[in-house]
Order: C-alpha cells, then sequence, then structure tokens
C-alpha cells in the first residue's frame, strides 16, 4: 500500500459560501460521504486543513507578490491523504470527490515513501 | 435452596472482588497467589461456618474480620521465616509488614481501581486481561470464566497463571496513573472493559443468565470509573452511554427456543426503557471536551438505533457517525453498516456500488448485505449473495438468521 496526496484545487468563488447554511449543510454532506465512501474501503490516512483564500507567493530575490492570483481559478483550498496500491487506484478513487462538480480538480500525488 | 444459600453466591462474589483486590495491592504482584490464597480460605471458612452456625448478622464484617486475621498470620509466619529460619532466601520483594489490612470503604474502592489499570495493560493479551478482569475484578469462579469462553478449566487455570507471571515480568505497578497518562492508559481499560461486554452480548455460550451478567459487570466497572473523579472522562461516559443502549436490547435479541432475533423484528416492548434513558443521561454526560471517540461515536449510532422509527433522520444521522467513525478507526464491521445506512438514506443501487468497492469476500456479513441490498432489485443475485453468506458464517444462530432471509425471498 502506497500513500498519496490529494490536492483540492477550485474556483473559491464557485464554492459554496458559509452564509448559506441549507447549501453549506449539503456540500459538507457530499465531502463526508465521499470521504466515507474511501474510509470504508480502509484506504483513509488523515484529512487535511482548509486554507483561507489570498496569501503571498514569495521568490528568490526577496520579491513578495500576492497571490496566488484567484483569477486562475484553480486555487489550492485543501488536501488529504489516502492509500492505495497504485496511482491508477488513487486516482479513481479521487472521482468521487465534490470538487469536481463545481469546476475543480484533484492532483493526486503519491508521497515518497522512503 | 435456603435463602442463607441463596445469599451466599451473591454475597460472596461482591465481597470476594473487594477483598481479594485490597489484598492483591497489599501483598503486590509478586506475592498474588497469596493474596488470593487468603480471599479464598476466607470464603472458605464462611462456607464451612455458615453451613454449621447460619450466617452471621453480619455476614460482611464476619468477612472483613476473617480476612484481616488470616494476612495478619500470615505476615507473621513470614516474617518468622524471612528473619529467623531461612533470611539468606529473600528473592523476592518483601511482604508488607503494614498494619493490619485496611478494608475500609475508601481504600477498596481505590484498590479496585488500582487493580483495573494494573490488569488491562496492553503488556497482557487481551483474553488474559479479560480472564483477570472477571477474576479480580469482578469475583468470577474459575468455573464460571470456563462457561463463559467455552472452554475447559485448566485452560482458563493456565490463562491465569500466565498472565500473572507476565505481570510480574513487566513489573506493572499496582497505582492509578499519573494525570498525564492517565487518558492513554484509560484508553486500554475502556478496551477490556468494552471486550468484556461484548463476550456476554455476542457470546455464543447458551447461558444467559451468565451473558447478562457479563454485560452487566463491564458496566459496573465503567461505572466505577465515572465515579471517581480522575477518571471520569468523556470517553468514558460515552463507552457507559454505548453499553447502556446497547444492554437495553437484551431481553429482546433472543427468542425462548435461544434463536437470534434481528433488530428489525424484535418485541420492542422487550427494550428496556430505564436503561435507554441511562444511556441519554450519560450520552449527555459524555458532551464536554474537545476531543470526539469512537466510544462517542458508537453509542451516538445506538441511540439512534433506540428510535425504532425507519426516518430519514435516524438513518442520515446514523450514516454520518459511520462516516466520521471510519475514518478514526476502520473496521470492516463499520464498513458494512455504513453502507447498509447509505441504501436507507441515498438508494439501494448506490449502496450496492459502494458495498461491490468494500470486497470483504472472507466475510459472510458481507455477502449477507449484498444479499439484503439485491433483495427487490434481483432477487436472483440477492440469492446466490446470500448463499455465499451461508457457506461461510460457522454459527447456527447466523446461519438459521440467513436461511430465514433467504426463504424470505
Amino acid at each position: 500500500m502506497k500513500e498519496f496526496l490529494l490536492l483540492f484545487r477550485a474556483d473559491y468563488e464557485a464554492m459554496p459560501q458559509k452564509d448559506d447554511p441549507e447549501e453549506w449543510q449539503a456540500t459538507a454532506k457530499k465531502w463526508q460521504d465521499w470521504i466515507g465512501g474511501i474510509a470504508a474501503q480502509d484506504k483513509w490516512v488523515a484529512p487535511g486543513q482548509q486554507l483561507n483564500p489570498g496569501g503571498k507567493v514569495v521568490k528568490t530575490n526577496g520579491v513578495i507578490t500576492d497571490g496566488p492570483y484567484t483569477e486562475i481559478k484553480e486555487t489550492l483550498i485543501s488536501y488529504c491523504t489516502i492509500k492505495a496500491e497504485s496511482l491508477e487506484e488513487a486516482a479513481e478513487l479521487a472521482k468521487g470527490c465534490p470538487i469536481l462538480t463545481v469546476g475543480g480538480n484533484v492532483e493526486v500525488r503519491e508521497i515518497d515513501a522512503s | 435452596m435456603t435463602k442463607q444459600q441463596e445469599l451466599i453466591p451473591h454475597l460472596f462474589r461482591t465481597e470476594y472482588r473487594k477483598i481479594v483486590a485490597v489484598l492483591c495491592r497489599h501483598f503486590g504482584f509478586d506475592h498474588i497467589e497469596t493474596a488470593e490464597d487468603i480471599a479464598g480460605d476466607t470464603f472458605l471458612a464462611a462456607s464451612e461456618t455458615w453451613g454449621l452456625n447460619g450466617v452471621p448478622p453480619n455476614p460482611t464484617a464476619w468477612l472483613y474480620h476473617v480476612a484481616k486475621n488470616k494476612a495478619k498470620n500470615y505476615v507473621q509466619r513470614h516474617a518468622i521465616f524471612e528473619h529467623k529460619i531461612m533470611p539468606e532466601l529473600r528473592s523476592t520483594a518483601p511482604v508488607s509488614y503494614q498494619a493490619e489490612l485496611d478494608l475500609s470503604p475508601q481504600n477498596i474502592n481505590d484498590s479496585q481501581l488500582q487493580m483495573m489499570f494494573a490488569i488491562c495493560h496492553p503488556a497482557l493479551a487481551p483474553e488474559a486481561q479479560i480472564g483477570l478482569a472477571l477474576r479480580i475484578l469482578c469475583g468470577f469462579g474459575i468455573e464460571e470464566i470456563a462457561d463463559a469462553f467455552l472452554t475447559s478449566k485448566e485452560t482458563i487455570n493456565k490463562r491465569l497463571y500466565r498472565a500473572k507471571e507476565k505481570l510480574r515480568q513487566e513489573k506493572i505497578k499496582i497505582e492509578l496513573p499519573d494525570v498525564p497518562e492517565i487518558d492513554d492508559r484509560l484508553e486500554a481499560v475502556l478496551t477490556t472493559i468494552y471486550l468484556l461486554f461484548n463476550e456476554g452480548y455476542y457470546s455464543i455460550s447458551h447461558n444467559k443468565t451468565l451473558r447478562k451478567e457479563l454485560c452487566l459487570e463491564a458496566m459496573r466497572l465503567c461505572y466505577m470509573l465515572v465515579e471517581t473523579k480522575a477518571t471520569n472522562k468523556p470517553q468514558v461516559n460515552a463507552l457507559l452511554s454505548l453499553m447502556c443502549f446497547q444492554a437495553s436490547r437484551f431481553e429482546a435479541r433472543q427468542n425462548e427456543s435461544g434463536e437470534h432475533i434481528l433488530y428489525q423484528d424484535q418485541d420492542t416492548s422487550l427494550w428496556d426503557a430505564d436503561l435507554i434513558r441511562r444511556g441519554e443521561y450519560f450520552l449527555n454526560c459524555s458532551a464536554s471536551g474537545d476531543k470526539i471517540s469512537k466510544y462517542h461515536l458508537e453509542a451516538a449510532i445506538a441511540y439512534w438505533h433506540t428510535q425504532k422509527e425507519d426516518t430519514q433522520e435516524k438513518w442520515e444521522n446514523i450514516l454520518q457517525y459511520y462516516n466520521q467513525l471510519l475514518q478514526l478507526e476502520y473496521s470492516p464491521i463499520a464498513a458494512l453498516n455504513r453502507t447498509y445506512a447509505l441504501s436507507k438514506v441515498n438508494s439501494k443501487e448506490e449502496a450496492i456500488i459502494e458495498a461491490e468497492k468494500l470486497k470483504l469476500t472472507d466475510n459472510h456479513f458481507y455477502f449477507t448485505l449484498l444479499g439484503e441490498l439485491y433483495t427487490g432489485i434481483d432477487n436472483e443475485k440477492a440469492k446466490l449473495n446470500f448463499q455465499e453468506a451461508l457457506s461461510l458464517a460457522k454459527t447456527q444462530t447466523d446461519k438459521q438468521a440467513i436461511q430465514k432471509k433467504i426463504a424470505g425471498l
């Protein structure tokens, strides 16, 4: 079994906002059901944390810019860790992620075990 | 049976476990057999004397008086032996030469708690922990323990002997852990308590009275932890709540012929409303602190199972609790139960897709679930799955339940 980091990217504008409790509840359920499905297959490792929009990018020569730019519409929202036999299997598990229904995507990366 | 004869077994078990806990703590694991011998001798003396002269007016005081004297005599003889006869033979830790045995309610309680932590120690194998717990913490006889485990007295004696040896080797101390360690050590204690409960709840032993007592003993031990300030933690209350809810259905789970009755077919008038209320009480008590333990989630699920009506709200709650439980700790049964809840909330079709991903092909409950899900959708597939379940099921109870489902198709 290998461990994989799943990175969730989407447009913050497209995400359900906290001020609509019903929509928020419905979204929370979708995420919990998707995660629960992975956990039921004994493939869940750990949750990540929610990231606030905005931020900074620090580059060489002491350059600090505002970013990542939310116009790019592929901002990193959150992440989690799962386990699977292969990258293909991990990607298959990621297919049920609710972020895909709001135009987002999931980057699947194998964690180096050595 | 005369009233005297009825009184003795109950009294013996209640007082044996108090006296033996104090003696064990007094003498330590190096001399635990001495502690057990003194306790045993006390009750032997009671059997013989009371048989002849009748039960004394204050049986408990009689027992404590005799136990104290026997302990004092032992220490005096041992002192003479060690100091005058064989001073070179001091291989083990010296027996405590303290004043007389303290059988006050406070010390009895303290000793029992400390023994609980010492016995429910991860260094011991689970069956060893439960065996010792039944013997020392609950006061069960060897024969009763053998009956509960469906094994022989020799096996139990060997198991207890090895367990005590291990406790000596590991030099386990008989004391309440320090505050920073309590949560960790509590985890081991709660695991043992819950294992003990499950022995009674799921056991295939036919002695229904004995199995119910195992459940009640587990609850009593947990209640001791709740009553003690240092151990009155949220997860302890959650476990007690869980056990109350489950125990409430004890009478409804079996009919007169000993057949197992599934939850959906149970006569709810046989559910113990008082136990359900107590479960709710402890569930409320457990709602403190900032950590959710698996016992919290299991207790919450058990609470919803006390509501028999098939509402969307019930199954949605159960589904979400299983989602969380599986993230905390995976288990095949939780995975299967979660999938069943999903079928109630979303749809059978969706649950079938999820179920087939589980691939728990060595587990008869897996095929039973698939059979249930396919029932009404594709009865041919349902039958095939039930038959696979039948071939994997081991106990008569399980086989009967599956056969009923096939017949109902």
